[in-house]
């Protein structure tokens, strides 16, 4: 640190000082995202399509799964039959539809990330930083997890617990934690022998307090940047899911369903392939411009 | 469990670490024996390798995952190599706090210098987070940082080399040790900052009375702060004693070597600068008899038939060498 650099953070500190006492890592990062303009941007665009999917329906003329049996065709946006972006090719609202699909997707994006997020940074650290034989029996289980296909995996839950809305999730997030564990316990390993997880242990910090207080934040950046990449994989592994039978079922629908019924009908009307697309595009765009926010913001370095 | 006054805070008994590697075991201290006294400053000199931090890490039950340890180590008379990795964690960073070589890279990046320091008070303390936080901010003054509730809040990467090395003594001292262990306090640190931190080390061993050890490989930070001097070669003490004895009888020749390496004005005038000649031993495949046979000016038959135990030496304390303080120096 030059002297030079020092002095010019010091005007800014000084001026923040007496606002930011005692603000936490997760506080601080909030702040710095909010000056990070592309991510404020995304963060609105997703609230928007959220609130969309979950209120917008309610306020549609049309239901999601009611056939409008006058125009059982594939109909062109029309503002006087309620049907502001058409229908689907047995006469259903497309908009009621991609808002519900966008639900669904969302709601399997985010929560079965989650679970993968819990699972594999816990697993990850902790294999990676007590190492010795707990890291060989985590990572050996990991291996086994691997070799079992997806497909399969799936079935079997089906087979044991019903076919069931709740263990999407947790197929999905069972099955995406995996590389989750081993990036995390690869940047573990890289961080155990810094000098400040040695002082760290000198001044008398327990494993469990180590591994929450400066492992994980530590690798929260290249985590983050995983998650917004998990989270479009894990909206295209739900539609294939579902193709398979194996996810939600018609009338119910999601983004990836929507965007597989309209790929075979592109030639006729590409507007039902392009509305769901256009949601989910923007959405995942979003989300990675938002983890790039957040990654930057978890990094004080780079304020 | 109240120590009297210069009664031993810390004694070594017999303490020997071994580290198991591919190419074999590695003896990396033997046998070491020494004790610092409340409000004392023991200095430990050595080249690297010579087993001068592994004494204090095995101590501390911080050794590598392939390195064990055997012999005593008493704090306050509790053996602390027998005792279990909770009552260590209870005991480091309270009882015995360690400040390390590089202040760069010892604090944890993403983490304001306040909330790391809190967090040594609220775990040993049982401190609430107002009391840590005034606790901490009173630390930050004691060992001069100016402006210290403006620190408080900034990161380590906007802290000078200095003011971290102050942060981490703050955070060592924090909650008033028995003893403190400075693995080479200065070593990342440019002069004049480095003054000053031996200024203040001093100055705080002085007031609080904890008992200090010096691990350095720099014998004018120990001419300045220590009291007594442990010199050690491959995993041994050669010989220790007051500072002064050291420094102005040495009675073992790797000590005068030490000594006469030591870069000062004079030899401006002869224009070359002295080292001991060959190369620290491998210590997985040590000299037969005296390990520093191999360097020494003065070796003869019996320094490699036999390897000298440590024994009274001329000044008041010990060496492990045949030869008496005239023939070690000219």
């Amino acid at each position: 640190m030059t002297s030079i650099n020092l002095a010019s953070r010091h005007g800014e500190a000084l001026e923040t000082a007496a606002s930011v006492e005692g603000r936490s890592l997760w506080q601080d990062a909030w702040r710095r995202l909010l000056r990070n303009r592309a991510a404020v941007v995304s963060l609105i665009i997703l609230a928007v399509i959220g609130l969309l999917s979950v209120l917008g329906p309610y306020a549609l003329p049309w239901s999601y799964d009611e056939i409008d049996w006058d125009h059982i065709e594939a109909l062109p946006p029309s503002l006087e039959l309620g049907h502001y972006l058409g229908t689907d090719y047995v006469g259903r609202d497309l908009l009621a539809r991609t808002l519900v699909g966008g639900r669904v997707s969302l709601t399997v994006g985010i929560l079965a990330t989650a679970v993968a997020l819990i699972i594999g940074v816990t697993v990850g650290a902790v294999a990676g930083f007590v190492g010795g034989r707990v890291d060989q029996i985590l990572m050996r289980f990991v291996d086994l997890m691997y070799s079992v296909p997806l497909t399969f995996f799936v079935i079997i839950l089906m087979v044991l617990f019903g076919r069931n809305f709740i263990l999407m999730f947790l197929a999905i997030g069972c099955v995406e934690w995996l590389t989750m564990s081993r990036i995390v316990r690869g940047q573990t390993l890289s961080l155990r022998n810094k000098e400040f997880i040695e002082a760290a242990r000198a001044s008398g910090g327990t494993t469990a307090g180590i591994i929450w207080r400066h492992i994980v934040p530590n690798v929260l950046g290249v985590v983050i940047i995983y998650v917004t990449l998990t989270i479009p994989q894990v909206i295209l592994l739900e539609s294939f899911l579902s193709f398979l039978g194996l996810g939600v079922q018609e009338p119910l629908t999601s983004w990836g369903m929507l965007i597989n019924e309209g790929a075979a009908e592109m030639e006729i009307t590409p507007r039902t392939l392009f509305v769901p697309a256009v949601f989910m595009t923007v959405t995942l765009f979003c989300f990675n411009f938002l983890g790039d926010g957040i990654r930057d913001a978890l990094d004080p370095k780079d304020r | 469990m109240i120590s009297v006054p210069s009664s031993p805070v810390l004694e070594i008994k017999n303490l020997s670490v071994q580290f198991a590697t591919p190419e074999g075991e590695v003896q990396a201290v033997s046998d070491v024996s020494l004790s610092v006294n409340k409000g004392e400053c023991l200095g430990i000199v050595g080249e690297s390798g010579s087993g001068k931090s592994q004494t204090f890490m095995a101590a501390l039950g911080l050794l590598a995952e392939n390195g064990t340890a055997q012999g005593e180590v008493l704090l306050n008379g509790v053996d602390l190599l027998k005792a279990g990795e909770r009552k260590l964690t209870a005991i480091r960073g309270n009882k015995i706090a360690l400040i390390f070589q590089d202040p760069m890279t010892s604090l944890t990046p993403h983490m304001r210098v306040g909330r790391q320091l809190t967090e040594v008070l609220m775990r040993h303390r049982g401190l609430n987070a107002t009391e840590a936080r005034d606790g901490a901010i009173a630390m930050l003054k004691r060992v001069q940082i100016p402006e210290p509730e403006r620190r408080f809040i900034m990161y380590p990467h906007e802290l000078s080399g200095g003011l971290r090395q102050r942060v981490m003594i703050a955070m060592a001292l924090l909650c008033g040790p028995d003893m403190v262990i400075a693995d080479e306090p200065t070593t990342a640190l440019d002069v004049t900052v480095q003054a000053q931190i031996l200024d203040l080390i001093r100055e705080v061993q002085d007031t609080l009375d904890t008992a200090v050890v010096l691990i350095t490989h720099d014998l004018g930070v120990v001419a300045g702060l220590a009291d007594r001097v442990a010199v050690m070669y491959a995993g041994r003490i050669v010989e220790q004693g007051g500072v002064r004895d050291i420094f102005y009888r040495p009675n073992h020749p790797y000590t005068r070597g030490l000594l006469e390496c030591t870069p000062s004005l004079d030899q401006v005038q002869t224009g070359k600068l002295l080292t001991i000649p060959g190369q620290p031993p491998d210590l997985q495949n040590l000299p037969p008899g005296c390990a520093f046979h191999p360097r020494c000016v003065h070796s003869s038959e019996r320094c490699l038939a036999e390897r000298p135990v440590l024994s009274a030496a001329s000044h008041n304390g010990q060496k492990a060498c045949f030869l008496s303080e005239g023939q070690v120096s000219p």
